[in-house]
């Protein structure tokens, strides 16, 4: 049975073919045949949220799963979505409210927090947190964090 | 934290599923939702030569209701459940258990059929379906069958799945006016593996106690449940419970939770 596949996808609005082990997870793929690093590896069995990535319009784990499995799909990174200026807010009030020291989970903060701002619902501080309960942050203490997802959420 | 080698095949029909279970055995393992394969894959403690990707099995990823059964296939995922209308109204226990199962990137994929198929003690949906006394269908080459909660969750991580079966969904009695249900479960963070829960559902048949990670399977409190008064029935609860230590709780930490929980639950089913 095979081992390695081409797999087409499009990434940040870009489509890539590339050959893939079964094996390999899409951060991973991202980071190693892409360049894309923003997403990052740390923990990879799903506890940390450092590589929250967007497939097909949904927030996932990138190291729970396989490159192989976005075949056809749309992908779009802590990358992408900044270089649309679609996380602009979250990040100017990241900035503002001191929301990140080390900086290494705030790829996966921001996109899950975008996740929690499509929805465009006044969230409680509650949900909020309820939310980015699957994104370990061992810097700030979360409280900076939940202060700016809720700036952005009340901007709305 | 890399996951070993292997090969890997997405099945367009069961009757191929069926096929590559036949000629791999063993060796070949069923891949949903992932969230918790690929871990084990990762942390290689797993390494299945194949791995078969059912996602593209999109007939097994629907919730129905007919003639007062709720029908929910193995591939919906937890996010699914938390966006349905008719879950929410007609299985309200499961409706109140999926927002403790993890977190939403993961809810995004893991699924209903995966959760009850690993049996994880500590996972939410068995002790949800055993306390609606869901039935759980099984298909193979030879066919289909429908196996009753109870008697399908057999230890860790054992259920009767035979070899060459596929768990392909699960059926739950929809909820009447009259009854009632309440989940409740005690972690150390949202969305973490529960220190202990409890789906509890009260019908005119009686009421059913379903503890999650008291045990090495979900444990239904069949005395606690019989007892006339919460005294009683925490008195009883002592008794039938044997919960394992973990890291951080004591099997006493855990048994004194247990009964918190019940308290909980007993309040709110007679309210």
């Amino acid at each position: 049975m095979e081992q390695a596949f081409d797999i087409t996808l499009t990434v940040n609005g870009t489509a890539v073919t590339r050959r893939v082990e079964a094996r390999q997870h899409l951060v991973d793929f991202l980071r190693d045949e892409l360049g894309l690093t923003g997403s990052h590896t740390a923990c990879e069995h799903g506890v940390c949220g450092a590589c929250t990535v967007r497939v097909d319009g949904q927030i996932v784990r990138g190291c729970l799963m396989l490159a192989v499995q976005a075949n056809g799909c749309r992908v779009d990174t802590v990358e992408g979505l900044s270089d649309s200026k679609e996380l602009a807010k979250l990040q100017k009030a990241f900035h503002e409210r001191n929301a990140l020291q080390c900086g290494f989970c705030t790829p996966g903060m921001l996109m899950a927090a975008q996740d929690l701002v499509l929805q465009k619902k006044k969230f409680s501080r509650e949900e909020i947190r309820n939310h980015i309960s699957g994104n370990y942050c061992r810097c700030t203490g979360y409280q900076a964090i939940v202060d700016a997802i809720e700036d952005v959420i009340q901007q709305a | 934290m890399k996951a070993p080698a292997f090969a890997y095949v997405k099945p367009k029909s069961l009757e191929e599923v069926f096929e590559l279970l036949e000629r791999h055995g063993e060796a070949a393992k069923i891949l949903a939702g992932g969230q918790s394969l690929i871990p084990s894959l990762n942390m290689r403690l797993s390494a299945p030569e194949l791995l078969i990707d059912i996602t593209g099995l999109k007939q097994l990823a629907n919730i129905s209701l007919e003639a007062g059964v709720l029908s929910i296939g193995a591939l919906v995922t937890h996010a699914q459940i938390e966006g349905s209308e008719v879950v929410r109204k007609h299985a309200p226990l499961l409706a109140e258990a999926v927002g403790h199962v993890a977190h939403p990137a993961i809810r995004n994929r893991g699924t209903f059929g995966g959760s009850l198929a690993l049996a994880d003690p500590a996972a939410e949906y068995p002790a949800v379906a055993l306390a609606l006394n869901a039935t759980i269908f099984l298909k193979s080459e030879k066919g289909e069958r429908r196996v009753a909660a109870g008697e399908f969750f057999k230890g860790l991580f054992e259920t009767d799945l035979r070899k060459g079966e596929v768990l392909v969904g699960a059926e739950i009695p929809a909820q009447l006016k009259d009854e009632r249900s309440v989940f409740l479960e005690l972690a150390r963070r949202h969305g973490d593996y529960a220190i202990v829960g409890l789906a509890a559902f009260k019908g005119a048949a009686g009421t059913r106690f379903a503890f999650l990670n008291a045990g090495a399977k979900p444990v239904l409190a069949r005395n606690a449940a019989a007892k006339e008064s919460l005294a009683e029935a925490k008195e009883a609860l002592s008794k039938e419970l044997d919960p394992p230590a973990d890291l951080y709780n004591s099997a006493d930490t855990k048994k004194h939770l247990a009964g918190v929980l019940l308290a909980r639950a007993w309040n709110r089913l007679s309210t």
